[in-house]
């Protein structure tokens, strides 16, 4: 049993802040600078980097991800400065005197190329057999430098093992250039701190503590470093040769869920800019590939509003009335990620978390009972198969709790860059397929359920079914096109609160048996907060263990990847936020497109309380197959 | 602490505990700063960065914290004059960082001791409780209403580049000892973000000279551009290895005749990311303006192999890069191999060539002063002994053509 202590991060890597000085006003704020002779005006403390994009100048860069903060390790981005001896970091030096910059001399271009070359004399891989072929960031830097042989040489043996221990990550460690953008992002975006560089010299390496395997340190299994990792020394855990398998096997009955953000993304692979929804095509292409049958996540996400609201109604009950000791603030608990977060750093309040299931998992166990029932086929030759923006949704599935159908729920989580592979290999070019729909019996879901995708998403699906429930009026009426603007959008904490007033309306006959009436309500004001990545995350975590301001909250959206799941760590390859703000503007305008924007509102959820949870959500059937609980894991692994 | 009795006309000189600092506290910051600028003091730690310009700018900085860190890593392979200074002499580095603290408004020094001589922390701790009996540390210093100052003495972590000064502020801070971008530089954001001043162990010694007996005697020795004297760590193939305090200024043949030394081939000046200089130039002076060094001289005779004390160095820069850039990092390792497929007489001279624009490169690229001057001895052992590594011991042979 080892331990990190309080020590839980490789503080090394804490961000370097580039000072800007604080009073400008002087100078305007701005500086005048050339670069290669060409007189610019930039603002005072932007980076040469940043300085020359904005003038149209690229500048090849490995460390420097807009996402993290600055390394300047690489050295790649270097350029001359007048007047200075060495090259300098554009990623890295702040302007704040006027500079005379070159950025494509014989030294800087020598520079350069001999750095390239000495990564590539390192770097264990062959393109050809590499995820990352055509997307990577070192394999183009090669081609943009003419690299056309091997200058100092090249490694003939791989330097480590590759790991393959984590259901989420692979760390294929000879293919790393030791840029750390992985190391940042899991320190300073995710707050995690799992990964650091160790050893020094020409041995250094990036590694766990205490270079276990990744699956056992207290890896949230994000995949944020995946989707930063300029190479292919991190990837996804990739099942399609099982589900290959099992597409060919005659005996089996192979079904797909699709999330809403890889739809919203996936046609970045297939050469699309960001923010192009696939979904209409996507159904059709699965069909193409040998998939029996195609579900829409966003039912069950649908389902996770009923039960998690209805959940959060019994919870506010219990404290209000019935003076109960319950644990509030809810957490939501559909980002797998967030909750293998709280289990290893907030144990003590997974009392708060929602026992719902996230919606891939509770899709999983309703097809293995209900849609085999109804199908007619036995849960036993049932493959299911899930979507997801997520490599955390890998290790979702294989959690031991989640075989309620009496079969393991889901059988493989697939990332979006995985699917599209799929799609590629069976020679289908998405953007070209024509538009189909999903499969019954579960067929079309809400816009909320769609909206998941986003940070802040589920919290507007919840808010546009429980102010219908409690005030008995359209939420059109009180939020324009029931688009609930203070939750949507990238800050890092979102906070909210909705007065209920005095006017309430009827209980709906659906959870008429928890609650009598919503007198209990009048005149109390419902505080909300969305976060996204686990840094919020943590920040709101502790404000609730000081007594802050979020402890006096009621329901709280998490979300480990920044952006929410469209940002999710198996999604498209790069990301950056323009990209993961196109992403959210295509799942919202699919939303206004809609006619169904409420979860309660779906007609297959009103039915699948009719036929099948017929005690209603929450009851014991629900508990059974749609909620879970959750192990205290803590900081430390055996 | 016994002194040796050594001879030195600055360094060296009388000077008793207590008389720098019982000096400067009768005088403004501004005086001291102007003292220090006559001097025309250099940094001692390798750089020779003008001190009092350094001063000048964490005095002038507002903070509410500052911070004075006396640079005792000495980690450069063929340097033990701190060590003499900080055993012998240690009221002149204390002292002079108590005039530090003075003149830029800090509260606090920190000694960054080099790992290897935890054994003289005991005695170096027992010295500053004397001084903080003796009122020349604590508050109110002797005298001094309002003016306050301690020292702390931290072990270092062994790595060479934690002498780098901005990885040695990551390493005081607990961090991975690992250099920062720069800028913003260490007298603007420092240890634990404040301003502070990071000088050599020697660069604070000289200090308190210049306080006592003023800047335009300090500027008397040496030569123009290099004032005062120099600590001399000499090593290698001599009669008398030792610490020598010589005027800046000092042929490197007359060195190599007060230190005893005969059929000399090489004078590797500056340690291990210094340059070596071969018979030819013995003449060059040993200065900031020609050849500079941080104090360390090794002595090679004719009955050495250049190509390994060229391996050695190499060897020696390939473990204790500290790994986070490019250039260094892998660097290193091919010049590294380089020089082992010279041994084997397995090369080409396009290749040698090729790994001599890669040191260039390495000067010019990489992030901190490691990986800028560990080409230094590739470029100049294979440069000015050539002859020697490619022709007389059959390594030309004929591979080499
Ligand atoms: C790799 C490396 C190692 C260094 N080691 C030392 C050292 O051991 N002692 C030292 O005083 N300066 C060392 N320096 C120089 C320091 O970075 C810094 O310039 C010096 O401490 C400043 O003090 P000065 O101005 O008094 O010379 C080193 C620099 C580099 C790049
Ligand atoms: S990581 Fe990049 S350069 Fe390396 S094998 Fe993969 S595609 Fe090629
Ligand atoms: S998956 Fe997430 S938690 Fe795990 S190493 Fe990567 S960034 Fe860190
Ligand atoms: S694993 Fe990837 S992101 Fe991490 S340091 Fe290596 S190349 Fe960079
Ligand atoms: S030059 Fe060497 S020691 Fe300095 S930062 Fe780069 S790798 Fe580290
Ligand atoms: S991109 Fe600037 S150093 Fe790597």
């Amino acid at each position: 049993m080892e331990s990190k202590g309080d020590l839980r991060a490789p503080v090394s890597q804490t961000p370097l802040v580039v000072e800007k000085p604080k009073d400008t006003s002087a100078i305007g704020g701005m500086v005048s600078i050339e670069i290669n002779e060409k007189k610019v005006s930039v603002p005072l403390g932007t980076t040469i980097l940043e300085a020359c994009r904005q003038n149209g100048i690229t500048i090849p860069t490995l460390c420097h991800h807009d996402d993290l903060c600055v390394a300047g390790v690489c050295r790649v981005c270097v350029v001359e400065v007048e007047g200075m001896r060495t090259l300098q970091a554009s990623c890295a030096f702040p302007i704040t005197n006027p500079l005379k910059i070159k950025t494509s001399s014989p030294m800087v271009r020598k520079a350069r190329r001999n750095i390239i070359d000495l990564l590539l004399s390192e770097h264990y891989g062959e393109c050809y057999s590499c995820f990352r072929n055509g997307k990577c960031e070192l394999q183009s830097l090669a081609k943009e430098y003419g690299v056309d042989n091997y200058t100092f040489g090249h490694v003939t043996e791989p330097k480590y093992d590759v790991d393959k221990s984590s259901y989420s990550v692979v760390r294929d460690m000879s293919k790393c250039v030791l840029c750390k953008r992985c190391v940042r992002t899991c320190i300073d975006l995710q707050e995690v701190g799992v990964l650091e560089a160790i050893d020094r010299g020409d041995k250094t390496h990036i590694g766990t503590f205490l270079e276990k395997p990744l699956a056992d340190v207290i890896c949230i299994n994000c995949g944020q470093c995946i989707n930063r990792c300029p190479t292919g020394a991190l990837r996804a855990n990739d099942p399609s040769d099982e589900i290959w398998a099992a597409i060919d096997d005659p005996t089996k009955h192979v079904v797909i869920q699709t999330a809403p953000s890889p739809r919203a993304a996936i046609g970045e692979e297939f050469g699309l800019g960001a923010g192009h929804s696939m979904t209409r095509e996507l159904n059709t292409a699965l069909k193409r590939i040998g998939f029996d049958k195609v579900f829409d996540t966003n039912f069950t996400a649908d389902l996770t509003i009923i039960e998690e609201g209805t959940e959060l109604i019994i919870r506010l009950y219990k404290a209000l009335v019935q003076k109960e000791n319950v644990a509030l603030p809810q957490f939501t608990s559909c980002s797998p990620g967030w909750v293998k977060f709280i289990e290893h750093y907030y144990p003590e309040y997974l009392d708060n978390m929602s026992s719902a299931k996230s919606p891939q998992q509770m899709f999983g166990a309703l097809i293995k009972t209900f849609y085999a029932q109804k199908a007619g086929v036995e849960p036993k030759d049932i493959v299911s198969v899930a979507v997801m923006p997520c490599s955390a949704k890998k290790f979702e599935c294989n959690r031991p709790e989640m075989y309620d159908s009496g079969y393991k729920d889901v059988d493989y989580g697939l990332t979006t860059r995985e699917l599209a592979r799929m799609i590629k290999e069976a020679g289908i070019n998405l953007p070209e397929m024509p538009k189909s729909d999903f499969d019954s019996p579960f067929g079309e879901a809400s816009g909320a359920g769609l909206i998941f995708g986003a940070t802040g998403g589920v919290m507007e699906a919840a808010i546009r079914s429980v102010v219908e429930f409690v005030l008995g009026k359209k939420v059109e009426d009180i939020f324009e096109k029931a688009n609930i603007i203070p939750l949507r959008g990238f800050d890092g904490i979102k906070y909210m609160e909705i007065p209920i007033g005095d006017k309430v309306g009827p209980v709906p006959d659906l959870i008429k048996h928890l609650v009598p009436n919503w007198d209990w309500l009048k005149g109390a004001v419902l505080k909300i907060a969305v976060a996204h990545g686990t840094a919020n995350a943590k920040k709101i975590m502790d404000d609730i263990k000081a007594g802050g301001k979020f402890s006096e909250c009621h329901f709280i959206e998490f979300m480990a990847c920044p952006g929410g799941c469209l940002g999710g760590g198996g999604q498209p390859i790069p990301t950056t936020p323009e990209i993961r703000k196109k992403r959210a503007e295509a799942i919202y305008a699919e939303d206004e497109s809609l006619e169904l924007r409420k979860s309660h509102d779906n007609p297959n959820v009103v039915r699948i309380y009719e036929e099948f949870l017929t005690e209603g959500p929450c009851s014991h059937l629900s508990h059974e197959l749609l909620h879970t609980h959750y192990t205290k894991r803590g900081r430390y692994i055996a | 602490m016994e002194k040796n009795n050594r001879k030195g006309t600055v360094l060296f000189s009388k000077y008793t505990r207590g008389e720098g600092i019982k000096k400067v506290l009768s005088i403004s910051r501004e005086d001291v700063l102007f003292e220090l600028r006559e001097s025309k003091l250099k940094g001692r730690g390798g750089a020779g960065f003008p001190t009092a310009t350094k001063w000048t700018i964490v005095a002038a900085a507002k903070s509410d914290q500052k911070y004075i860190i006396c640079n005792a890593d000495e980690g450069e392979p063929g340097t033990f004059k701190d060590r003499v200074l900080l055993l012998e002499y240690p009221e002149l580095v204390f002292d002079g960082m108590v005039i530090a603290g003075y003149t830029i408004g800090a509260t606090k020094g920190i000694v960054y001791l080099r790992g290897e001589y935890e054994y003289m922390l005991k005695s170096l701790e027992d010295y500053l409780e004397q001084m903080r009996k003796d009122n020349l540390l604590g508050k109110n210093i002797i005298g001094k209403k309002g003016f306050e100052f301690d020292i702390e003495i931290r072990l270092g972590s062994g790595a060479y580049v934690c002498g780098e000064e901005t990885a040695l502020i990551e390493s005081l801070e607990g961090n991975r000892g690992e250099a920062r971008n720069r800028p913003p530089y260490p007298v603007n954001t420092g240890f634990m973000g404040k301003p502070t001043v990071v000088n050599n162990v020697e660069t604070l010694a000289s200090v308190p000279h210049i306080i006592a007996k003023g800047g335009t005697w300090f500027q008397k020795h040496g030569t123009d551009k290099s004032t005062g004297s120099k600590l001399f760590s000499v090593s290698g193939d001599c009669g008398k290895p030792g610490v020598y305090e010589l005027p800046w200024g000092t042929k490197i043949s007359e060195l190599l005749k007060i230190v005893g030394a005969e059929n000399t081939k090489a004078v590797q000046v500056g340690g291990a990311s210094g340059t070596c200089i071969p018979k030819s130039q013995f003449e060059r002076t040993l200065a900031y303006e020609d050849a500079a060094t941080g104090g360390s001289i090794m002595i090679f005779n004719e009955s050495r192999n250049m190509l390994h004390i060229l391996k050695n160095f190499m060897e020696f820069f390939v473990e204790e890069s500290c790994g986070q850039c490019t250039p260094c990092r892998i660097g290193n390792t091919k010049l590294l191999e380089g020089v082992e497929m010279i041994e084997r007489g397995e090369f080409t001279f396009n290749y040698v060539n090729q790994l001599k624009e890669l040191g260039r490169t390495m000067q010019v690229a990489s992030k901190c002063g490691l990986g800028q001057s560990s080409p230094n001895s590739f470029i100049s052992i294979l440069e000015n002994f050539k002859d020697e590594i490619f022709f007389q011991n059959g390594n030309g042979g004929t591979h080499g053509k």
